[in-house]
């Protein structure tokens, strides 16, 4: 699909500022989270965590807490087979779910508890002996490629090369030994990135229950219900069909809720003891045993020619995956050089397991440590050259039919507007005064389509459900509301949307890649067409008139042909009333894989103070730019640009997983893992350009990720200008740059 | 666990020291209440101290000011006088947490929770103020002295800080707190500096400089009050009494700073507290 009849538009409500339809629950509390849901006799589940950064388990003895009074079941990896058939992939879930053989990080599941309260399941806790023979450990990236590191995951060490070192993905074309060659000046410079967690405010929880026929009900906290089903359906033996999930509201997950956790114990649980299990985890279970992104430890070399083209580039970049193999080495891989036009180029991602909990994505995974690293050596570069930074970039720019990297050409892309406008930005022309500095940086992200299926049915008076399997985590059925009533041409208030549950529609896949607002997008659109299709054969049986007699303009259907002269429009509401002597209900479905899914770009502007005496970075002004392809709700995308700066500059800041010589983790909890707060933060400023994604209807690209990626570099940029000194890794955190100054001046 | 809610301090005494078990004050409860969420302690009895009308004011007396130990951070900014006499005991006060924490939070449970870090005590310890402890019988014991290590107090079982006094200032004197902290609010300090100063024609007479977060106890260092008595607060001064500051820490590296950038901020905070102090007290 690559339709010029998508592009320039008109609309009548997609790209108005609505309320959204969550709005009033969410502020007044009666929305319904992970945690708000209870059944009758419902136990609280708690689960034993290793205290060890890696141990082997030689020994659970559960049978005092078993007996304990008010102690309905007891859950080890005993009770729960391998049943995974050689996948992997779902093995390591099993495993990161329940600790088999050997506990691989510090807070790493090893038992569960259901009693009938808190303070019984607590003391079921305390009373499940476990022996332990302490391992040695490792927690940092480079380290675990040492040749004598332990080694994480024997099963996954073979063929002569390093337990740890999983696999590398290679991207790039032409030849870098001949690009370098050319080049009249070179950079080559190493960053390191700290871990950091996503930090949604609600915690993972869940409520889960199964019968002794078999079948099972799970609500929860997730970004995508079917693929928690599917999981604990395979993992647990269950008919999928069998087990239906709701997803609860949800208090953020920026990625961290694409994956099982407890749920799959939380079913167990209540599969032993016959009786609903809810299951609540702490901020510090939170930050210990969810899914965190990768620390990384990477080489970055860009070489150009002294007016400016760069003619070669290349970058290997070291991510740790945690204790069981991701693709983020390979996924940054792609992302390192996505924003630039380079003859020769070759990225790197290695993929290297650590004692640390599994990672999983956070927003953009990948690219922002990947960005940090390249956008620092390009101002470095500019600096050698003696060019304007954002020059640099325009000249060396990706564009229409530029090879990308990892193998696509490119279609429309916005890469180079973004970039302009910055250029051209107020923002690059304000003063700034002692300590202060400015920073630019570019960002990629691919966003994805996938599997896609979506209901729409019309009441009997005329209001419309619209049911999507996509969760809404930042305005989404606000958006697929306008989009539905675009199509029909009614009023926004007069249409519904509901996420269903998984027994309610087919698989959909999990709300990640910001494709949400563009699959879902897609399918409501078709769906809608469908209904129209529908409404217009219901009119014709109305009027006694041929179909092909009917149009659909305006939210009504209309007789064409002098003959039908006499009938006014009917609109759906009048069809809708009719519909029970018509036909029966009427409704549009439409299930696909959504392909086409549009790359984003965005380069961003940062000012920065820093206090040479104390090494702390105030963010003083912050803009955005990025490529929305459509804005459907101009709110929510703003919001996701605002909302990914912000965490970009947490990130680049002062968040970070801090380990102790034992390997276990010292800060989990906000106290010490330092997200920034309101007053941190100056109003995000944002500006939306819309180049439509040929691909889809309405020229939507996914908006939700691609602005965390800059934050790092741009902020990096703007402290070594102000200070005069460059901050190669990650977070700044105040210490780090007091004693790079300290460095400087020695 | 039980909860009780006294109207007077002897009985609150009383309470506490009858029970065998672990019994713990409640006053703002941000310290405790955390605690116990957090599954770090297992009280058997609880004290609110909160319906005591005793505790629940700030008083003028002859000698200066006495605070009750329930008188949360809200209600102190509001008292006029002492924001006036001690503003860098009162900023310091407001420093904890955010609008909600200060809505109940108390300087003597921020005392008696004897964190290293915590913000109101080197700017109690800068004062010169005390704290008045009723048990078997009432004495009084400078704030300095108050805590005797991470999580420890001089409090016997059975007593209760009843309020912290603090003296009238003197005619041109200052006092101010300042704390590091990585972010702009709801952090815990880094390093903590209290300094309070009176000035004789406009040279520096006495001064109290009181350091938090860079040892096991909040510290008062007369090395530091020396560097910078008998002067103008000029550079000379203000460099020595940086040292000063950076040589009494006695830091941990941990998760927070470390021990280098500790020792190094604490000198700068200082030089950037005594400034303030010197003007507040008048002197130019
Ligand atoms: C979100 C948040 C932010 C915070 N920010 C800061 C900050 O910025 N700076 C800072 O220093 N602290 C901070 N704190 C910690 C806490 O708020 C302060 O230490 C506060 O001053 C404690 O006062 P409270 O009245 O709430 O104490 P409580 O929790 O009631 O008591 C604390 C301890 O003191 C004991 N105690 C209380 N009163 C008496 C008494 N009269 N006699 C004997 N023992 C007593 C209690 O038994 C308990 O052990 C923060 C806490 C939270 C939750």
């Amino acid at each position: 699909m690559n339709d010029p009849k998508y592009t320039g538009q008109e609309f009548k409500v997609v790209g108005t500022r609505v309320k959204r339809p969550d709005g009033l629950d969410k502020v007044t509390g009666r929305a319904r989270y992970g945690a708000d849901m209870s059944a009758p006799g419902q136990l609280v589940g708690l689960m034993l965590r290793s205290p060890h950064a890696h141990a082997r388990i030689k020994k659970i003895d559960a049978s005092k807490a078993e007996k304990l009074a008010g102690v309905k079941a007891v859950i080890t990896s005993a009770d729960l087979p391998d049943l995974t058939g050689g996948n992997s992939g779902l093995y390591d879930t099993l495993e990161n779910c329940m600790a088999r053989d050997r506990a691989l990080y510090d807070g790493h599941a090893v038992a569960g508890v259901a009693a009938i309260d808190r303070t019984t399941a607590k003391k079921a806790l305390k009373l499940i002996k476990v022996t332990y023979e302490k391992l040695p450990h490792v927690t940092d990236v480079d380290e675990a490629l040492n040749d004598d590191a332990p080694i994480v995951q024997p099963r996954y060490a073979q063929d002569g090369r390093h337990g740890n070192l999983i696999n590398k993905g290679e991207f790039g074309h032409g030849d870098i030994d001949k690009g370098f060659a050319e080049a009249d000046v070179i950079v080559e410079r190493s960053y390191k990135t700290g871990q950091t967690h996503q930090g949604y405010i609600e915690p993972h929880a869940c409520l889960a229950s199964v019968s002794p026929d078999g079948t099972g009900e799970l609500w929860v906290t997730t970004q995508g219900h079917f693929a928690y089903r599917n999981n604990c359906a395979q993992l647990l033996g269950m008919d999928i069909a069998k087990l239906k999930v709701t997803s609860s509201e949800i208090g953020g997950g920026f990625g961290g809720k694409t994956h099982v956790w407890m749920e799959p114990i939380a079913l167990a649980l209540s599969r032993k003891a016959n009786r609903p299990v809810k299951m609540v985890m702490s901020r510090e279970e939170v930050f210990k045993a969810s899914g965190p992104t990768c620390s990384t430890s990477m080489d970055i070399k860009i070489g150009a020619k002294k007016d400016g083209t760069i003619v070669a580039a290349r970058a290997e970049c070291r991510y740790m995956n945690g204790a069981f193999p991701g693709m983020w080495g390979t996924l940054g891989g792609m992302t390192a050089f996505a924003c630039y036009n380079i003859a020769n180029n070759k990225a790197i991602g290695v993929n290297v397991l650590c004692n640390r909990p599994k990672v999983a994505a956070y927003r953009a995974p990948s690219a922002p440590m990947m960005a940090f690293g390249v956008e620092s050596t390009i101002d470095q570069l500019a600096k050698e050259l003696g060019t304007d930074p954002v020059e640099l970039r325009l000249k060396n720019v990706a564009k229409e039919g530029t090879l990308a990297p990892y193998g696509p050409v490119w279609g429309p892309i916005g890469i180079e507007p973004t970039l302009e406008a910055v250029r051209d930005h107020p923002h690059m022309r304000a003063k700034l005064g002692k300590n202060q500095g400015r920073g630019v940086a570019c960002g990629f992200w691919f966003n994805i389509g996938g599997q896609t299926c979506s209901d729409l049915n019309i009441g009997p008076d005329g209001t419309v459900n619209l049911t999507v399997g996509t969760i809404d985590v930042g305005g989404a059925r606000a958006s697929l509301a306008l989009i539905a009533a675009e199509e029909l041409g009614i009023a926004y208030e007069d249409v519904r949307t509901n996420i269903g549950d998984t027994s309610s529609l087919g698989h959909n896949d999990t709300t990640e890649g910001s494709r949400g607002t563009f699959s879902s997008g897609m399918a409501t659109i078709f769906a809608a067409r469908k209904a129209i299709d529908v409404l217009k054969e219901r009119a014709a049986k109305m009027w006694q008139i041929p179909v092909e007699a009917v149009t659909w303009e305006d939210g009504s259907a209309h007789a064409v042909g002098n003959e039908h002269d006499n009938l006014s429009p009917l609109t759906l509401k009048d069809i809708a009333k009719k519909a029970g002597n018509t036909g029966g209900p009427i409704a549009g479905h439409h299930e696909a894989t959504a392909d086409g899914a549009g790359v984003s770009f965005a380069s961003h502007i940062v000012d920065v103070e820093v206090d040479p005496e104390t090494g702390k970075t105030t963010i003083l002004r912050y803009t955005v730019v990025q490529d929305a392809g459509k804005a459907i709700h101009p709110d929510y995308v703003e919001g996701q640009f605002q909302g990914a700066a912000a965490q970009g500059i947490g990130w680049a800041l002062n968040e970070e997983y801090i380990y102790g010589e034992d390997g276990r983790l010292q800060n989990g909890a906000f106290l010490d893992y330092r997200m920034p707060v309101c007053s941190d933060l100056p109003s995000i400023d944002t500006k939306i350009l819309e180049i439509p994604n040929p691909s889809h209807p309405y020229g939507i690209r996914g908006v939700g990720e691609t602005s965390i990626v800059p934050p790092l570099g741009a902020i990096g940029n703007a402290v070594s200008n102000a200070v005069g000194v460059r901050m190669y890794e990650v977070p700044m955190s105040p210490p780090r740059i007091l004693k790079a100054l300290d460095d400087a001046s020695a | 666990m039980r909860y009780e809610s006294p109207t007077t301090t002897k009985a609150a005494v009383a309470l506490l020291s009858g029970e065998k078990g672990q019994a713990y004050v409640l006053a703002g409860g941000t310290d405790l209440l955390v605690r116990l969420r957090m599954d770090t302690i297992e009280p058997d009895l609880m004290v609110d101290i909160k319906r005591i009308p005793a505790m629940s004011e700030v008083t003028k007396t002859a000698s200066g000011f006495k605070i009750g130990a329930a008188v949360s951070g809200a209600a102190l900014e509001k008292n006029k006088a002492l924001v006036k006499a001690w503003p860098g005991v009162v900023e310091a006060a407001n420093l904890i947490g955010s609008d909600q924490i200060q809505g109940r939070c108390t300087m003597v449970g921020n005392l008696c929770n004897a964190s290293p870090a915590a913000d109101s005590v080197p700017a109690l310890i800068a004062a010169g103020a005390k704290a008045v402890i009723v048990g078997k019988k009432k004495r009084t014991v400078p704030v300095e002295k108050f805590i005797t290590g991470p999580g420890q107090t001089c409090l016997e079982k059975g007593e209760i800080v009843e309020s912290i006094t603090l003296p009238a200032p003197a005619k041109k004197s200052g006092d101010a707190y300042l704390r590091f902290i990585p972010r702009t609010e709801m952090d815990i300090a880094v390093v903590g500096v209290g300094i309070s100063l009176t000035l004789k024609r406009g040279v520096i007479d006495s001064a109290r400089v009181s350091l938090g977060a860079v040892a096991p106890t909040p510290l008062l260092v007369k090395a530091a009050a020396k560097a910078i008595i008998g002067t103008k607060l000029d550079d000379a001064a203000l460099d020595a009494l940086a040292m000063a500051c950076t040589a009494a820490c006695n830091p941990i590296d941990d998760k927070r700073g470390t021990i280098e950038y500790r020792e190094r901020v604490a000198g700068v905070l200082a030089k950037r507290t005594a400034k303030i102090a010197y003007e507040r007290a008048g002197g130019k």
